[in-house]
């Protein structure tokens, strides 16, 4: 496939708002360098994420666009052995320093996984759940905030009437919505999405996008895919990583019709991946 | 011979020999267990439950043993149980890869085969020699010495089921570790964990060893966690060891009684595991 071809893939992408025309730079990375144990796993990452916008991240399995996105809320800290030199700026402070209050940082940066991880208890708990974290509602309020965010995420009409049923009742797309719900339930700023339409059916994978689509003049998203399309169709900003390296970073457009790079070029066509 | 022939003649063989070793291991349990209600029937009626053990010669129950028995399993659950899920928290949550929890989980692997015989002279030395008389206390804490090391094993492999994705969700919302564990991991696991407790307990409620050398046995009611108590292990050992008749019958009803709850919590536990929501 050629460039011209990826253009082509293109033209089904619904049409999207200029990226990056006067949106804030939220996350500033800079000489982002990542270790599993001894192994080099992301080396010397520079980057910007920007406010209101998609910035998706592609590459080969293994080339550590799972790992950039598990360092922006320091979830891999649950882990011994993994560690993180460099700088990521959220707002201009860096979340990297020493001592931090993790909580309080993943409460403002929310994140979906590629498999859907509803809690084991009722689909309004799961939501209910983080909302009570850091917040004390009265039970009004708490209803309201769990209604929108399942209205947010396109799930209201599917639950509204089975809010007390376990959340693992539901079908994977729903999970999947209902993890995105009580993401955006505690009212994130940056939102990470891990691969989250990939165990998913193609119905299922087109109301995520949607969604992301529908989140985006609202939040900072970041998502990982292994689906060119998907990165095409729903992002601002591409990103192009192979073995731990970012390779090229630009509009996602010109990423898809004119890379400067040679690997860029071979990987979006299908050349290798 | 050719290929097929012979392999057809090997998969029969290996096949009537698991069967043949099957059923032998079958055999022996249905005996038991068609002596014990053939044995045990009679003894069973309102007299079991509602008299003492009686001196030699005439008729009574067994519901002194049968209280005693029920006191020291609930306390040995009580004191047994928290620590035991504490230490399988540790372990599976706390100490992944841990050499600490290393050693931790290679002696509780230890004291989940050591003899209970072991377990009732170390009570013995470290409660009743200080005391100076056996006790129910003495025989609840080394029931309890067996409990911990099951509910350990049991919480932890519970735990370790729970999928890590689910614990990296609740983190990424912001929420403290021990809200995970306790508001996630426990709830996922929780059919699971009181699964090991209820084993714990079935194994416990026959124990004999570590009693003897504990609670004693006692002919009278006694309510006195301070003295030593009446239990069915040590009375159906006193009992059936006995020359009289009307002791042995007793003795029986014991053992019958002992393996029917242990039957029933056995089942109890199935029920439950069959309703985790992640299963092993």
């Amino acid at each position: 496939m050629s460039p011209a071809a990826a253009t082509q893939m293109m033209t089904t992408a619904p049409p999207r708002p200029a990226p990056g025309a006067g949106t804030r730079q939220k996350v500033q990375i800079r000489n982002l360098n990542f270790y599993y144990g001894a192994a080099h796993a992301l080396k010397n990452i520079n980057l910007t994420l920007r406010d209101k916008s998609v910035t998706a991240f592609i590459g080969p399995s293994g080339c550590g666009k799972s790992t950039l996105l598990r360092v922006l809320n320091r979830i891999y800290e649950l882990y011994p052995g993994q560690r993180a030199t460099g700088e990521v700026l959220v707002d201009g402070e860096n979340i990297l320093t020493p001592g931090r209050d993790l909580n309080l940082l993943r409460a403002k940066i929310g994140m979906v996984f590629q498999k859907p991880t509803p809690f084991p208890m009722s689909i309004h708990d799961n939501i209910a759940f983080g909302i009570r974290l850091y917040e004390k509602l009265p039970a009004s309020e708490l209803e309201d905030r769990i209604e929108s965010a399942l209205h947010r995420a396109a799930l209201w009409d599917e639950v509204k009437d089975k809010l007390k049923q376990s959340g693992l009742s539901l079908s994977g797309g729903q999970q999947q919505r209902l993890c995105i719900a009580r993401a955006i339930a505690v009212k994130p700023e940056i939102l990470l999405l891990d691969e989250p339409a990939s165990a998913l059916d193609p119905i299922s994978t087109q109301r995520i996008e949607e969604l992301i689509d529908e989140l985006k003049p609202d939040y900072c998203i970041a998502i990982v895919t292994h689906n060119m399309q998907q990165a095409a169709r729903c992002s601002n900003y591409t990103a192009f990583m192979y073995l731990g390296e970012l390779v090229e970073f630009d509009e996602t457009e010109t990423i898809f019709t004119h890379p400067k790079e040679r690997r860029t070029e071979d990987y979006i066509t299908g050349r290798f991946g | 011979m050719g290929i097929y022939a012979r392999r057809r003649f090997v998969n029969a063989l290996v096949m009537s020999l698991s069967v043949a070793a099957t059923a032998f291991g079958v055999v022996w349990l249905v005996l038991v267990l068609w002596t014990l209600l053939y044995q045990g029937f009679s003894a069973i009626g309102p007299v079991l439950f509602t008299q003492m053990t009686p001196p030699p010669g005439s008729s009574g129950g067994l519901l002194n043993a049968i209280f005693g028995s029920l006191v020291m399993t609930v306390a040995a659950t009580l004191i047994g149980t928290p620590t035991g899920m504490l230490a399988g928290t540790f372990l599976a949550e706390y100490s992944r890869g841990g050499r600490f929890g290393e050693i931790v989980r290679f002696i509780n692997d230890i004291l989940l085969s050591a003899p209970s015989i072991i377990v009732g002279l170390f009570v013995y030395e470290i409660m009743v020699v200080p005391m100076g008389h056996f006790s129910a206390w003495a025989g609840a804490v080394a029931l309890a010495i067996i409990v911990i090391p099951v509910v350990v094993r049991t919480t932890e492999d519970m735990l370790n089921l729970v999928p890590n994705t689910l614990r990296e969700a609740a983190s990424a919302l912001g929420t403290p570790r021990w809200k995970v564990i306790v508001m996630v991991s426990y709830r996922a696991a929780v059919q699971g964990m009181l699964t090991g407790v209820m084993l714990a307990v079935a194994r416990i409620a026959g124990e004999t060893a570590p009693l003897l050398f504990t609670a004693l046995n006692n002919q009278f009611w006694s309510t006195n966690l301070n003295a030593p108590i009446a239990n069915l292990p040590v009375v159906i050992f006193q009992f059936a060891m006995s020359p009289y008749a009307d002791w042995q019958l007793l003795a029986w009803g014991g053992a019958l009684l002992i393996t029917i709850t242990v039957l029933f919590l056995n089942i109890g536990a199935r029920l439950l595991a069959s309703w985790s929501t992640f299963k092993p």
